[in-house]
């Protein structure tokens, strides 16, 4: 047991030179960092809690994904239906319970209607199931159902895109390195380094930007919307800054250009009053379409609408043909920035909302890392001492693996590009304790079986052997902990996991395996007397 | 070169003889540690409540009742105000205002102004904001977690022992897990997602030592074969006691330094684990121990399975010509 074959001392040396190459990176300066080789280039990344900055958990609503990709398929159908080959005359469409619903008014015609309404539906995930189901009850009543996997499969595809906006939108406000990374069905964290007001970040996440031009219903009659009734083909939105006073404004349904045509956005100044605005450029084909409108309603107002809410609703002076136009609102230089920036980076196909939020300044993370690397110096150099002075030679052999044993940690840290939270810390410290315990529970047992008076070769040998067992039950056991930290914990606590884990598994390798291949070797140069 | 013995050689401390004694304070400990939960309650950080967080720091220790009049007058809801680590840190906790993110951002602003007009030399180290939906999802998974982690380990130990191991665990898990969160309730200090964190360290750790003295009861029950269980147990413990008094030293050595010298954000965290590691150790040897006579464990235990087994399977420890 204590002869190691070659390959097995070449492979543990080998082990111990790949965790130094891998281990020195992390600790050079960021100019020499970036002159190594890329396979090299590895190092073990600070958390938030330690290099400072701002972590943003945002959360979409699944119902409004649902209600969209509802309201999606009524339009679809209604248009598909309304067409003439033939055309089928349909009731109201209900959505109540969240499935549409609707009669077809000759009865001869629901089976050409559900002919014509199933190629609509499209297919959802592996399993061949439609996003819908459609069925006629009471023979002439069609029902649409979203199916679960349906709805799924488009809030899957929701928080794709909305990650993209989102990355496309922290990019253009310049900042660095930003993290943006999916988590659970829907939601999305972003974490930005050095972030320390995320306000303005908050914002530009907060708004949807959804753009949208609109005629404004100059007819409808003041008193009717007050009591929420607008006229037919019209709809009431609020109006925060309307000069009349009234929070609401009836615009028409019907949309005139929306943000999906726009090609640039800048933020800009107003000729006339020098108010900040943000200046907007259509492509083709919505430059034509706003020409169109505007040359058709001269002398009368359309509305700006940001997010169902009117930001303005500027008169019609002339036809305006350029293709490009100027949203004006209550705007500061940064908010038109922000708005600008938004609306470059197309809109998010649904809302999102920060449930939890954690900044740290750079003063605390800097002093932890400083507190941190301290402690976990003090705590090493008194484990060393007392090993030493407690096993002697036992000792350096215990103290030089749980030196290779920080080195590998920090190695495979690197190589996975793990990150080091603060909790990490502390389990590095933790981590420490168990490799000291291996040692221990190996150099206790020798000791006992020094006390049973056999020759030196066994008596190491069976301490070796029958410390392995508990060495080995106990370092399972943790990492079941850790395991079940990692998959329910969050944040901080996966930190802790990864370095307790990582810890485990290097701490059995220096423990037994580097500790004995030491030992092997004294043993060689033919001992006379062991102390222990 | 003399070494250092911390357990002189022919220790034999007859640790049985005050089981029933060392039960009886256990059993207290438990249910005053329950109770203590029930009665103060646990200072559930914003991980767990949802709500605001700032953490301050300042250069003069700052009096606490002051500070509390300052943010109290704002009109920020109920505010929880607490020192963590030393007397110049202190962290302060509010209900989430209504209103959403901008709301909760206005609060925070106020806040620090407010701190600064009196302390300008106050730094502002972190700001944690939690709604009440991710709050909740945190604890489920939080208690789940702990709970999961005891019984998977429970289950291990019984497939690697035997089922009367794998309760004894189970028993001094309950015990440490129980004080250590009657630690918290009596200092009030802040229960949050590192706390659990050390929870579970807490149960790894005194898994480790427990399995340390089960695997030496086994290896005993074995070899002695006609030996009383009481003695047994506590020749188990003798034997291992050397390792167990290493190992603690070792690691409240290094938790020490951590407590003394670490950063105050886990000052809770790192008195949670020292505090295991006392715990932890005391039940391996009066909590996990003694369950085991009472659970009538003895030689039998093992014999039937090692003839059902291939016999002298790699568990069975060495033949020994020597006695003890």
């Amino acid at each position: 047991m204590l002869d190691f074959p070659r390959w097995k001392v070449w492979l543990t040396m080998l082990s111990l030179l790949a965790g130094l190459v891998f281990a020195i990176p992390t600790f050079l300066p960021e100019r020499l960092f970036n002159q190594l080789p890329s396979a090299l280039q590895v190092r073990v990344n600070l958390g938030l809690d330690l290099s400072g900055g701002s972590h943003i958990l945002l959360e979409a609503s699944t119902a409004d994904v649902a209600k969209g990709k509802l309201e999606n398929m009524e339009e679809q159908v209604r248009t598909e239906l309304r067409r003439s080959d033939p055309k089928i005359a349909i009731g109201d469409i209900s959505r109540r319970d969240g499935k549409l619903s609707f009669m077809v008014r000759n009865a001869t015609q629901v089976d050409a209607a559900v002919e014509r309404i199933r190629p609509l539906t499209q297919g959802a995930g592996m399993t061949g199931q439609r996003d819908f189901t459609v069925e006629v009850v009471n023979s002439s009543t069609i029902v649409i159902t979203p199916t679960q996997a349906g709805i799924d499969n488009a809030v899957d595809q929701a928080m794709d895109v909305a990650k993209e906006v989102i990355d496309r939108r922290i990019n253009e406000m310049g900042t660095r390195e930003p993290t943006i990374i999916r988590q659970g069905a829907n939601r999305i964290v972003v974490q930005v380094p050095g972030l320390q007001d995320p306000a303005a970040l908050k914002n530009l996440l907060g708004q949807t930007a959804k753009l949208e031009f609109k005629l404004v219903d100059y007819a409808a009659d003041p008193a009717e919307l007050a009591q929420g009734r607008a006229p037919v083909g019209s709809e009431i939105l609020p109006y925060p800054d309307n000069p009349s006073g009234s929070p609401v404004i009836a615009v028409k349904r019907q949309t005139m250009v929306s943000g999906e045509d726009l090609i640039d956005a800048q933020q800009g100044f107003d000729q006339q009053n020098n108010q900040p605005v943000v200046n907007i450029r259509f492509n083709g084909s919505g430059g034509r379409k706003f020409g169109r409108v505007t040359t058709e309603n001269v002398n009368r107002p359309f509305a700006i609408i940001l997010d169902g809410k009117v930001l303005s609703a500027p008169n019609i002076n002339e036809p305006i043909l350029g293709g490009s136009a100027q949203i004006s609102g209550n705007f500061t230089v940064e908010s038109a920035n922000q708005l600008a920036i938004a609306l470059r980076s197309g809109k998010l196909p649904v809302a999102l909302t920060v449930v939890e939020e954690r900044t740290v300044g750079p003063d605390l993370g800097a002093d932890s890392i400083r507190k941190g690397v301290i402690a976990a110096g003090i705590a090493t150099v008194a484990v060393l001492a007392f090993m030493l002075v407690t096993y002697g030679r036992f000792g350096v052999y215990a103290n030089l693996s749980l030196a290779a044993n920080i080195i590998l940690i920090i190695a495979i840290m690197a190589v996975f590009n793990a990150t080091l939270t603060l909790p990490g810390i502390a389990g590095f410290v933790l981590t420490i304790g168990a490799a000291v315990d291996a040692n221990v529970l190996i150099n206790e047992r020798i000791r006992e079986e020094q006390r049973r008076g056999r020759p030196i070769i066994q008596t190491i040998e069976t301490g070796y052997k029958e410390a392995s067992r508990a060495i080995f039950d106990a370092n399972i056991t943790n990492v079941i902990a850790a395991a079940l930290m990692f998959y329910f914990g969050s944040g901080p606590i996966k930190g802790f996991a990864v370095v307790l884990t990582i810890g485990i598994v290097t701490s059995v390798f220096t423990a037994v395996t580097l500790s004995r291949l030491m030992v092997s070797r004294w043993l060689q140069t033919r001992p006379t007397e062991l102390v222990i | 070169m003399r070494l250092l013995k911390l357990v002189p050689d022919a220790t034999n401390v007859e640790f049985s003889r005050w089981r029933h004694l060392a039960m009886g304070i256990s059993v207290l400990l438990i249910i005053a540690s329950i109770a203590l939960v029930a009665v103060r309650g646990l200072n559930l950080g914003v991980d767990f409540v949802g709500g605001q967080m700032v953490r301050v720091t300042f250069v003069q220790p700052v009096e606490v009742d002051e500070l509390r009049g300052t943010v109290s007058s704002l009109g920020l809801g109920d505010p929880s105000i607490q020192q963590f680590g030393s007397p110049r840190d202190v962290s302060i906790r509010m209900p989430l205002p209504e209103g959403g993110d901008g709301a909760a951002d206005a609060a925070a602003n106020k806040l620090k102004q407010a701190i600064k007009a009196q302390h300008p030399d106050a730094s502002f180290g972190s700001v944690d904001t939690v709604s009440g939906k991710v709050s909740k999802e945190l604890f489920r998974t939080g208690a789940i977690s702990m709970s999961l982690a005891m019984l998977a380990i429970s289950i291990y130990i019984w497939f690697r022992f035997e089922w009367q191991f794998g309760i004894g665990a189970l028993f001094a898990l309950v015990h440490d897990v129980a004080l250590t969160f009657g630690f918290f309730a009596l200092t009030q200090l802040e229960f949050d997602l590192n706390s659990v964190a050390a929870i579970l360290t807490i149960i790894g750790y005194s898994l480790n030592d427990t399995i340390v003295v089960y695997d030496r009861i086994r290896e005993n029950l074995r070899k002695y074969r006609k030996m009383e269980i009481i003695p047994l147990l506590d020749l188990s413990v003798n034997e291992t006691l050397s390792r167990t008094i290493m190992t603690s030293l070792s690691m409240i050595v290094a938790l020490a330094a951590l407590l003394l010298w670490g950063p105050e954000v886990i000052f809770g965290f790192t008195a949670a684990m020292l505090l295991g590691i006392f715990v932890g150790t005391y039940s391996s040897i009066y909590m996990a121990a003694p369950i085991l006579i009472w659970l009538k464990v003895g030689p039998h235990s093992f014999i039937a399975k090692e003839s059902a087994v291939a016999r002298g399977a790699e568990r069975m420890g060495p033949v020994d010509g020597a006695q003890p």
